[in-house]
């Protein structure tokens, strides 16, 4: 489904008074979690949704993100601010590694889910080892709040943030669409001997949607990071982050612009229902996402926002 | 424009093409025909970069061009279909004509306007935002021809656009490759259907068990003995022969 990139840059921006009118601690952390997974769900969309090259390993390029912010301000006393862009460059640097591995041996489909969780993983047990990740203990930012510092005393100010950030993944969504590079990336998708046929370098293609897609989970490792001021191996590198970066755009819509941050408002809202309704038992809410996943996939395959397409050919 | 020399290439113990050699000439059409089985396809994916060969030598305008791979080839204007259709199954007609546009067009709103002239050049403009996984086969052999041409190729390689299609279809197809042909186009093109192609190419190369066993002029490769027994079987001409006797 083609959505209109314009109009949804149009709603994130008309969201940035939101903290002048919601004073609510716990609403501001709401939208501050449902744009957090907007921007991890739009970087697994960029490659998995617009170029067919489903990962189930996202967290590999987050956790590296993650923790290159912890480790450049606490070992090298670098402003987290430069960790911000230096968590990007590493999560596309990541993105390459993975990328130019498997995709140079023409790994598809389910082979390269499994590729890229096994990267994680590995990349998890290294960060359990070694000691300059804290190993199993993780590593603590220590708490001193000022801007300057990226540690905000008002949630106002995360939430700018992860809000610039959002847009900038939603704009780079939207300039897929309109690109020469999202044209080729689109074909690659749907058939890579057409694609070649065509003068399209798949491979080159294919690395590029993962160096964006890396960096973008990268910074939203690194906003991690300075939110909660913590991060350890299980974390930055455990499966919740690649089944949640992937759970957004499927339960959304993969392949669209809107699709990752319609994903992300409902799941944080069925997170937060579950939560009271289940009492807060850990796993539960994991159970209900299963049964939406399953749900969406067999009535609605193309997400959440094929809800419009569909009800307006009934009324039509 | 396209020279082919010795190109040998097995699979394991089979050989599927044996010291085939050919030339295309700027501006003709020529053709490829020989039985199923008979190693077009896999001549055709060495030509244009999708498979390896194991012996020979290919020059395209002059530059040697085997090993370079198939997207750099298409860049240099040596564009292929496939026989069985390969369209971008989840996109409108539109949308896969303009991914051949986008070869040479940066614009993205240039391409998709580029793709609809392309598409009313083979007659495909009232299809044009039907999803490509809708079209009937003939529509699908339509489309691949359109997105090769939306590439803007110097030497078009068709892989049996004809094959499936009906009389009616086929009576379709052959004036819009003439059409190509006369916008300065080369064509090579590989057809089992002897028929198909006899009204069309200048120069028509036999190809059977891998090998090329005759080469002329349509008049004379009706005519050939080796030929006839290539796609009737042994002894075939000498029986022809004595039936019109």
């Amino acid at each position: 489904m083609k959505t209109k990139g314009a109009l949804v840059i149009a709603l994130l921006v008309a969201l940035i008074p939101l903290p002048l009118l919601v004073h609510s601690d716990f609403w501001l952390h709401f939208a501050i979690m449902t744009l957090y997974f907007a921007l991890l769900g739009q970087a697994w969309n960029l490659l998995g949704g617009y170029g067919g090259q489903r990962s189930f390993g996202h967290a590999a390029f987050f956790g590296t993100g993650a923790y290159a912010a912890a480790m450049l301000q606490l070992d090298f006393g670098i402003s987290p601010w430069a960790g911000l862009v230096l968590a990007g460059l590493l999560g596309a640097a990541a993105g390459a590694l993975v990328g130019a591995l498997s995709f140079r041996y023409g790994l598809r489909g389910s082979y390269f889910a499994l590729v890229t969780l096994a990267f994680a993983e590995v990349f998890r047990i290294v960060a359990d080892s070694v000691p300059f990740t804290g190993a199993g203990v993780g590593l603590q930012i220590p708490l001193r709040q000022s801007a300057a510092n990226f540690q905000f005393a008002d949630k106002a100010g995360f939430y700018a943030v992860i809000l610039a950030l959002t847009v900038l993944a939603t704009g780079l969504a939207w300039w897929i669409e309109n690109s020469r590079f999202g044209a080729a990336l689109v074909a690659v998708r749907e058939n890579e001997n057409a694609a070649r046929a065509l003068g399209i370098d798949i491979d080159r293609t294919k690395l590029g949607a993962i160096l964006i897609s890396g960096a973008l989970s990268g910074l939203a490792g690194s906003f991690y990071v300075q939110y909660y001021l913590y991060i350890d191996p299980r974390i930055a590198y455990g499966v919740e982050v690649s089944v949640a970066a992937l759970l957004v755009p499927l339960i959304g819509g993969t392949g669209t612009v809107l699709g990752p941050l319609v994903g992300a408002l409902a799941l944080r809202t069925l997170n937060e229902v579950s939560g009271g309704l289940t009492g807060g038992a850990p796993g539960l809410n994991l159970v209900l996402y299963g049964a939406l996943l399953i749900v969406i996939l067999a009535f609605l395959p193309d997400g959440l926002v094929s809800l419009v397409t569909r009800l307006r050919r009934r009324h039509a | 424009m396209l020279e082919v020399a010795g190109i040998t290439k097995s699979f394991g113990g089979l050989i599927a093409v044996s010291e085939a050699s050919l030339s295309v000439r700027e501006g003709s059409i020529t053709a490829l025909i020989g039985p199923n089985g008979a190693g077009k396809t896999t001549l055709f994916g060495i030509i244009a970069g999708f498979i390896p060969a194991d012996r020979g030598a290919i020059w395209f305008a002059g530059k040697p061009i085997l090993g370079v791979p198939a997207h750099k080839l298409a860049r240099i204007g040596l564009v292929r279909t496939f026989q069985i259709v390969q369209p971008f199954a989840g996109l409108t007609v539109r949308e896969n004509i303009a991914v051949g546009c986008q070869l040479r067009e940066r614009s993205r709103v240039k391409a998709l306007a580029e793709a609809a002239e392309v598409a009313r050049r083979v007659g495909m403009d009232a299809l044009i935002d039907q999803p490509a996984a809708g079209l009937t086969i003939a529509g699908r052999k339509r489309l691949e021809l359109a997105r090769a041409l939306a590439t803007r190729p110097r030497l078009l390689l068709l892989d049996e656009v004809m094959a499936g299609l009906n009389p009616t279809e086929i009576a379709e197809l052959v004036p819009l490759v003439r059409a190509i042909r006369e916008s300065g186009v080369t064509l090579l093109l590989t057809e089992h259907v002897m028929q198909a192609v006899m009204g069309l190419a200048e120069q028509v190369y036999v190809l059977n068990n891998g090998r090329i066993i005759a080469d002329g002029p349509p008049a004379a490769i009706v005519a050939d003995a080796r030929v006839i027994e290539a796609y009737l079987g042994h002894g075939a001409a000498a029986r022809l022969k004595g039936a019109h006797a």
